[in-house]
């Protein structure tokens, strides 16, 4: 006869699947945007994202195809709170809106993307897997370094406020089983435990980079972004390799000068490059501000290589002389579509030193194979 | 509260609960409640079953689900699945109250997966059978490598909906001696397929055959298999035709890849016939959501009524209610319109107007009895179709609406329009209706699928992507027909790159 039933509550906490499938498909996620990497690096939405934890990148491999109707040129079936008539609006979809963005987008039929969830330090630490500093050795100054406090040792002497409660009482106790006695008593003196502290040095270490572009007419705002974006991950990369970082933004075009960041990525100027004022200027204000002695000095410039030939040969001297102080010099030249003219790069090629990185990007997705061919932990396998 | 103590309310409040449903006529297995934590019932709501297979994709759903319930966007009270004994599952945290309604609400589906006609070929010891699929699964995972099985479980899920759950009906057609030896083969890959012989649901097997014989039954509807005879002999004059494969367009592409793509492996066949298994032991659930979740609804009010709550467990009550049948712009809810149309023909059927008591012969004070012949012989379709009235879709406000542009506008309000735009979109689950055309296309051994066009494209971007994974099960070049913007297009895919053709 059928109607009885049971009620029970099991102990569900082996009960893993969900979360074993779950991490799967994390570990999807993760394999989906490493693959992607060159494309992530440059979307705009991570370079833009102002402090943003958590970012979204959109993964379509991970999406579940199988055969469908188009929701687009099919009729769906919904419900009024009385007196709909034909024509009447429902929704509308924000033209150009990106997935996501549109209001109460899940509501409506259709919208089926795959966007992953994803926080920017594990983005980060997924670019920079492969990246390393190259040729170098951290600078540690012991004149930098601040005295701190470790709690390291256990004493039988202390003052009274360091006093180590667990240990005290499994000193008690251990006192009292060798007695005999189970359980805990009372404490004598001689159980007393304090922790005590050493001092250690920290050692700092300092990094500045010197970001430098070209801001002549030629370089238009796609061009800015390219080197925003390489400048956005560079930083974050050398702040887990360094306590402070801190970037000088040197803009110029015939003349340069020092700017703020956000001059430095909005301003357009124009005229011509003469790029040896920017190398001129970074020496200076390394000489002045950033001695080699206590800083790892990365220079980086960007331009689209459109330079006066008559400079190129200033230009390179004054790149040796970088290269003495500083622990990287790169120099990124984009290729914008119309100049393919390059005679800075040409200029460069002349420069033989492992700290030297020269690369041409030509569009967003170069920027990635640019931060690891700059940041490329063992140079001598780089083709 | 102490779980003991409310362990003990609980039973009190189902064998209460168990005694009014019993009361209403309602006809259900042995029941098996157990309380869960949240992220368990999440697992099983995105597994759709709590022994299946492992699968990423699985990981995904509950990942989805969870988040939504963590952000307290939704929230899933109680899961049931169709087996005998029935289990339940209540979420840990319910109110009493809560509680209450989710047992009267799945004493309701239990119910109806025991007497609708569409539920009687469903094995219903699917919770074993899913296990046993899932320790093979995990085996093979063993043997041939965890990436290759899954690869190929990517595959299959992506064909899976492609099943054909009434191949029963044309199994019947062996009753004609003149199809007998043509469709004897198809008939043995039912069995095959292992549908209704694995997994312990032989009871239905008793069912099955019952069936054939009530068919052989002089019927006034016998010349209608005549007329398939004239088509068949017509066809079998032109011996000389190359013999078509399949005879009849598939529409059951799964057991036909199972059967016929050469290259597979025997673990490879296995999880094609474990998928189809499954989909189509979870198809007649796709099939009469609205019928099904309408008919608990209907229920657990009914019983709720006959409890004795105080005013604050009658306002809980009332408030989980209203959150279940809210309704949306965008979308029908089953819970409402199932139960609408429940209550509306229970009205029908005990006051029936002059005309249909002189026309259809209704004496009235039927409804009760109307509804659960309902419940035991019709599924969305036949049930929207039959008994969605003019009154009905004016008093829901129910319409169809499309995309114009970048609005969603409504575009019907006429009630006819409506029910057969609600029809036409429930029709083989809302999905495409593809059948294998050709096995043997060209031949070159490849694959030729036609959409049977009704009107509405496919996703193109989807069709593209799609393609790669019924190549990836068949081996060979495989080609969909369908129409795009009026046109008919054949898309191809031969493991190299897309093509696509106007023909």
């Amino acid at each position: 006869m059928s109607g009885r039933y049971t009620v029970s509550r099991e102990d569900w906490s082996l009960h893993r699947k969900g979360e074993i499938d779950r991490d799967r498909h994390r570990e999807k996620v993760r394999e989906a945007i490493k693959k992607n990497l060159a494309d992530v690096v440059s979307e705009e939405s991570i370079i833009l994202s102002d402090g943003r934890k958590v970012v979204k990148v959109p993964i379509r491999s991970l999406e579940e195809y199988h055969f469908r109707f188009d929701t687009g040129k099919r009729k769906h079936a919904g419900q009024g709170e009385g007196g709909t008539k034909e024509g009447d609006l429902l929704g509308s979809e924000q033209k150009k809106a990106g997935p996501g963005k549109g209001p109460g987008a899940g509501d409506e039929p259709g919208v089926d993307y795959y966007e992953a969830e994803i926080t920017i330090e594990e983005l980060a630490q997924l670019i920079f897997e492969d990246l390393g500093l190259p040729n170098l050795q951290q600078k540690k100054k012991p004149e930098l370094a601040s005295e701190s406090f470790e709690f390291k040792e256990v004493r039988k002497q202390g003052i009274s406020s360091n006093i180590d409660r667990k240990r005290t009482i499994l000193e008690a106790i251990k006192r009292n089983a060798m007695k005999g006695r189970k359980g805990f008593n009372e404490i004598s003196k001689d159980d007393l435990r304090f922790k005590t502290w050493d001092v250690t040095y920290k050692y700092e270490s300092n990094a500045v980079v010197l970001a430098m572009m070209d801001t002549s007419g030629s370089m238009g705002p796609y061009e800015k972004y390219i080197a925003r974006s390489f400048f956005f991950w560079m930083v974050r990369f050398l702040r887990t390799k360094y306590q402070n970082v801190q970037i000088v933004f040197l803009a110029h075009h015939v003349e340069a000068k020092e700017t703020t960041e956000e001059e430095f990525f909005t301003k357009g100027a124009s005229g011509g490059t003469r790029c040896s004022s920017v190398y001129k200027l970074a020496l200076e204000i390394i000489e002045k501000r950033f001695s080699p002695q206590d800083y790892n000095i990365y220079a980086f410039h960007f331009s689209d290589g459109d330079n006066l030939t008559s400079d190129n040969e200033k230009c390179v001297k004054y790149v040796n002389e970088l290269l003495k102080v500083c622990n990287l010099v790169g120099y990124g030249e984009i290729e914008g579509p119309y100049y393919h003219t390059s005679t800075l790069r040409a200029a460069f090629k002349k420069i033989n030193d492992p700290k030297f990185t020269c690369i041409g990007i030509k569009d967003k997705s170069d920027v990635y194979p640019a931060l690891k061919t700059f940041f490329n932990p063992n140079p001598a396998t780089t083709a | 509260m102490h779980p003991q103590e409310e362990k003990k309310l609980l039973e009190e409040s189902i064998e209460k609960i168990t005694a009014i449903a019993k009361g209403f006529n309602l006809d259900f297995y042995d029941m098996y409640f157990e309380i869960c934590p949240a992220d368990i019932i999440y697992s099983f709501g995105a597994y759709g079953m709590p022994t299946r297979f492992s699968h990423w994709s699985f990981g995904k759903a509950y990942h989805k689900m969870k988040t939504q319930y963590d952000y307290n966007l939704s929230r899933i009270y109680e899961m049931v699945i169709n087996s005998d004994p029935c289990y339940a599952f209540l979420l840990e945290g319910n109110s009493l109250v809560q509680n209450k309604m989710v047992i009267a609400h799945v004493l309701g589906h239990c119910d109806f997966f025991k007497n609708n006609y569409y539920f009687s070929r469903t094995s219903r010891k699917m919770v074993e059978s899913m296990a046993v699929a899932a320790d093979r699964i995990r085996g093979y995972e063993f043997k041939y490598g965890r990436d290759k099985v899954e690869t190929f479980l990517d595959s299959v899920i992506s064909l899976q909906e492609n099943v054909d759950p009434q191949r029963h009906i044309a199994a019947g057609e062996s009753i004609n001696p003149q199809t007998l030896d043509k469709n004897h083969g198809g008939r043995q890959h039912t069995c095959s397929g292992g549908q209704y012989c694995k997994g312990g649901g032989c009871s239905n097997q008793g069912g099955y055959h019952d069936h054939e014989k009530t068919q052989a039954r002089p019927t006034p509807y016998d010349d209608l298999w005549d007329l398939d005879k004239h088509e068949c002999e017509h066809k079998c004059d032109k011996e000389d035709q190359p013999k078509k494969f399949p005879e009849q367009p598939e529409k059951d592409m799964l057991l036909f890849m199972m059967e016929h793509a050469r290259d597979l492996k025997d673990w490879q066949r296995d999880i094609i016939s474990i998928i189809r298994e499954e989909m189509l032991y979870f198809w007649p659930q796709m099939q009469t959501k609205i019928m099904n979740e309408g008919w608990a609804t209907y229920w657990h009010i009914r019983i709720m009524r006959e409890l004795d709550l105080t005013e604050d467990e009658a306002l809980e009550f009332a408030k989980t209610h209203a959150g279940v049948i809210q309704t949306s712009k965008f979308r029908i809810n089953p819970y409402y319109l199932g139960l609408k149309i429940f209550e509306d023909i229970e009205k029908r059927w005990d006051n029936p107007t002059e005309e249909e008591k002189r026309k259809y012969g209704r004496k009235g004070g039927e409804g009760k009895h109307k509804i659960f012949e309902v419940r035991a012989t019709e599924n969305d379709i036949s049930f929207i179709r039959n008994y969605l009235t003019e009154e009905l879709v004016e008093e829901l406000d129910l319409y169809l609406y499309k995309k114009v542009g970048y609005d969603w506008k409504v575009v019907d309000k006429d009630w006819e329009k409506v029910r057969d735009g609600l029809v036409k979109n429930l029709y083989n689950c809302g999905l495409p209706y593809i059948v294998v055309e050709d096995g043997d296309f060209g031949r070159r051994g490849e694959l030729y699928l036609k959409h049977v066009y009704e009107g509405t494209d496919l996703d193109v971007y989807y069709l593209e992507r799609t393609l790669p994974h019924v190549y990836k099960v068949w081996g060979r070049g495989v080609h969909l027909e369908t129409v795009v913007d009026g046109k008919r297009v054949v898309f191809s895919y031969n493991g190299e790159k897309p093509g696509k053709k106007f023909i």
